[in-house]
């Protein structure tokens, strides 16, 4: 356990210490909040749109900034292994799972201090203080398993250049578009509805706004999805990661 | 006791065979220089004795213990400084060294003594990244020593430096002289010469002689030690 320790240790000041993670996992979905909070305020009554109200912002947003925990994660991985520091960490008494959980512990505080950050300004932008927001981070920390392992597949698959791509764009728009964190998914319905309810992230947005709304009995409906894929794509991310350190 | 002994070990990639039926034995102690040009062998001979890679056929034991068995017994006695310099980036030189001290289970202690006797004081509190090469390499070897290993492979760890950069770590290199078994691989010849006890001659794969710097200038019959890796890499002896 020392040994997981050390090495998430390091991979936490790694994190922490790249702009890119800050810009991209704090400061973005801030700025993002903060932009439909404002394009929200300026839509007339009349048109009765509630898809910027703060309740639904904020869940939203808070499941959408996680996409980027893939994306921390896969880039500390890619790098790692495209150079001579992972040989040497091969050659160490560690251990797969000193690896795997190296890599994914640090994500966990970096995911939270996202939420706390993104429920703060959602506060500040009128979300009502109440408990339900300590029941959404906790109902948001599946769809966060799901991103660490996402990144973790990733990292141990792809190189730097291509992670960059794939967890970068490709994930996060993904994200943005079928969680249904930017419109209902009712407005496009049909096949695209059904794709993005057999994915994880509609289903965590819509748990994580159940909890913010107090609407209790709808999470387990919505959540259990998205625990199914964190423990399958967990399990992926172990048995990939497994397959790529066994000797060559 | 041997700190290495390989037989007829073997290391094929397809239909290519980097490594052909090794036998090696390195003392314990012992300061070995692998040395041989690009493509030799060295550093696949490196990675199958460090359990990086698996050996296509042969058997080795290292401190020993059996390579194909018993490698979790034996990664926690053995260190590899990589071709390449391997470190943490945005971590400081002090961090790096407390990382792989904590990995191997070694104390603070340890990580204070590699800074005081690599003479890194001065750069410990810088992050890695911004060291030059021979810093690099420094820490490199430092990290490597931190886990106080029986065994430490040191991977051409001089490529790419200047002279002087070149000429401080041979002195780290060779204050490990009898205190740690050091399998170091290098194309340059007075490298060889300078740190090794026993140096070891490989060319397409093959170990083709291994012995003192001396008893290698008397098979190739010259007083020259380049001339004598040329005579012995292209198959002459006197």
């Amino acid at each position: 356990m020392k040994r997981t320790l050390c090495f998430a240790k390091r991979n936490l000041k790694e994190i922490v210490r790249d702009p890119i993670s800050a810009g991209f996992g704090i400061v973005l979905p801030i700025a993002i909040l903060v932009l439909l909070s404002i394009i929200n305020s300026n839509i007339a009554d009349e048109a009765k749109n509630d898809m910027f109200e703060i309740t639904k912002l904020a869940p939203g947003i808070g499941v959408f900034g996680l996409s980027f925990v893939s994306l921390f994660a896969a880039l500390l991985i890619a790098k790692d292994r495209g150079s001579s520091f992972m040989l040497r960490l091969y050659t160490s008494p560690m251990t797969g799972s000193d690896f795997i959980l190296g890599y994914a512990l640090p994500l966990v505080p970096m995911a939270a201090a996202q939420l706390i950050v993104c429920f703060a300004a959602a506060i500040a932008l009128g979300l009502p203080v109440s408990v339900n927001i300590l029941l959404c981070i906790a109902v948001c920390l599946p769809i966060m398993i799901v991103n660490i392992a996402i990144g973790l597949i990733c990292g141990t698959c792809l190189n730097e250049k291509a992670v960059g791509g794939l967890c970068g764009a490709l994930l996060t728009n993904l994200t943005a578009w079928l969680s249904g964190c930017w419109f209902p998914l009712d407005l496009l319905g049909g096949t695209f509805k059904t794709v993005a309810y057999i994915l994880p992230f509609a289903n965590a947005v819509d748990a994580a706004r159940a909890a913010i709304d107090g609407r209790y009995s709808d999470i387990p409906g919505t959540l259990w999805v998205v625990c199914v894929w964190a423990v399958c794509l967990m399990a992926i991310a172990v048995a990939v990661f497994a397959q790529k350190k066994k000797l060559k | 006791m041997n700190a290495i002994e390989t037989k007829n070990l073997t290391k094929c990639f397809g239909a290519v065979t980097a490594v052909d039926a090794l036998d090696l034995t390195v003392r314990e102690g012992e300061l070995f220089a692998l040395l041989g040009v690009n493509g030799a062998g060295k550093t696949t001979t490196i990675k199958m004795l460090s359990g990086l890679l698996k050996p296509t056929d042969g058997t080795a034991r290292i401190l020993g213990y059996d390579l194909a068995g018993e490698l979790p017994a034996i990664k926690p006695l053995l260190a590899v400084s990589p071709q390449e310099t391997a470190v943490a980036p945005n971590l400081t030189v002090r961090e790096n060294l407390e990382l792989i001290a904590g990995i191997y289970g070694s104390d603070r202690a340890r990580v204070q003594k590699m800074i005081d006797e690599l003479g890194l004081k001065k750069a410990e509190k810088f992050k890695a990244k911004t060291l030059s090469g021979g810093w690099q390499r420094r820490l490199s070897i430092a990290m490597a020593l931190v886990s106080d290993p029986k065994l430490l492979f040191l991977d051409e760890p001089t490529l790419g430096l200047d002279v002087l950069a070149r000429r401080e770590l041979w002195k780290v290199i060779e204050g490990l002289r009898g205190k740690v078994t050091v399998i170091l691989t290098t194309h340059y010849m007075e490298e060889a010469e300078q740190l090794s006890d026993r140096v070891g001659v490989m060319n397409e794969g093959r170990l083709l002689m291994s012995g003192t710097p001396r008893e290698l200038l008397d098979a190739a019959g010259t007083e020259n030690f380049e001339e004598a890796f040329v005579r012995l890499a292209g198959g002459e002896t006197a």
